[in-house]
């Protein structure tokens, strides 16, 4: 199914939940916020939740700023 | 007189008074020597979108989190509502509720819009937040956002990046008189000298990016900031002479041949 993910469309195995796609992209839970069409996901969910085709994903972490 | 030890906010002690950003420096490598050099306690970051292609290094390679303390910003957000969701997302990734508010009204200045920075203290000190606001150096403002609940205040010296120093030291002074929590000076540093000065007027401390990240020798200038931080403190505490219009003699007149 497809999903947007920050910003740009991507495929993802239907099913698949916050977690399994952090591990696919190669990102650690801890240091990263999620945000599923404008609900921030807590931590304590990745397992949980499952994405529905069409979601709008945004992974966010601290980067570079004064 | 602001003569506690340490920089005190949101039950936390920290014993530098430098606070430093992460962003625009050359490369990774120079921005953590320049964070040692400064001495800083607290660094501040930005929340943005992680890079998908995970070959490529991150911020968070290069900072120690047993060392330092990070400090998001709402950098980028222009209305309270953007900043609120920004500072949430903060809190999620860094489990802390400290945040730099940052509500800005201008591109060109990057000033703050004051009213929409209100609005966000009340909601984010009422949602548990530690806030510190980026606000401009009007004491009136600076009185309603200790009163909303921010736990310090930062009025600019100058616009972000513009390295023109504290360019209203009477403002600044007076919202020293004006508020009881923290005055940290944030924005527009440009040399050691700017940072001397912010803490001789009894400030609690200063927030400066560019100012380092931007110096020809940035590991240098940090080291210069850091000593400069630490003198003008001190010159607050030892208790300056006072200005006056004419000279008196630092020899006495008695003694001298007739």
């Amino acid at each position: 199914m497809e999903i947007r993910l920050n910003g740009k469309v991507r495929e993802v195995a239907d099913g698949i939940t916050v977690r399994r796609l952090l591990d696919q992209i190669g990102l650690q839970p801890l240091r990263v916020a999620v945000q599923r069409n404008l609900d921030i996901i807590k931590r304590d969910r990745y397992e949980e939740v499952v994405l529905q085709p069409g979601d709008t994903i945004e992974i966010l972490s601290f980067m570079a700023g004064g | 007189m602001r003569d506690g030890a340490t920089l005190r906010f949101g039950g936390r002690e920290f014993h530098s008074r430098l606070i430093v950003g992460t962003g625009k420096y050359p490369d990774y490598h120079i921005m953590q020597k320049a964070l040692e050099a400064s001495g800083a306690e607290i660094v501040t970051v930005a929340v943005r979108r992680v890079n998908l292609d995970r070959t490529q290094e991150s911020l968070l390679d290069y900072i120690d989190l047993k060392r330092y303390t990070l400090l998001p910003n709402t950098a980028g957000c222009y209305t309270a509502e953007e900043a609120i969701t920004y500072a949430r997302l903060a809190r999620e990734v860094g489990m802390s509720e400290i945040v730099k508010l940052e509500v800005i009204g201008d591109q060109r200045t990057l000033f703050p819009d004051n009213e929409e920075l209100l609005k966000a203290t009340k909601i984010l000190v009422k949602d548990g937040f530690i806030v510190l606001p980026y606000t401009n150096d009007d004491p009136v403002m600076a009185k309603k956002l200790e009163e909303a609940g921010a736990a310090a205040v930062m009025p600019l010296g100058a616009p972000i990046g513009s390295g023109l120093g504290i360019r209203n030291p009477h403002n600044i002074m007076i919202i020293l008189q004006t508020v009881q929590v923290p005055v940290i000076v944030d924005a527009g540093v440009g040399t050691a000298s700017d940072a001397a000065i912010a803490m001789e007027l009894g400030c609690d401390g200063v927030l400066m990016n560019t100012g380092i990240a931007g110096a020809k020798d940035p590991v240098m200038m940090a080291e210069a900031m850091r000593k400069a931080v630490e003198a003008g403190r001190q010159a607050y505490l030892a208790g300056r002479i006072p200005k006056k219009p004419y000279a008196t003699a630092s020899t006495t007149m008695e003694g001298m041949i007739e």
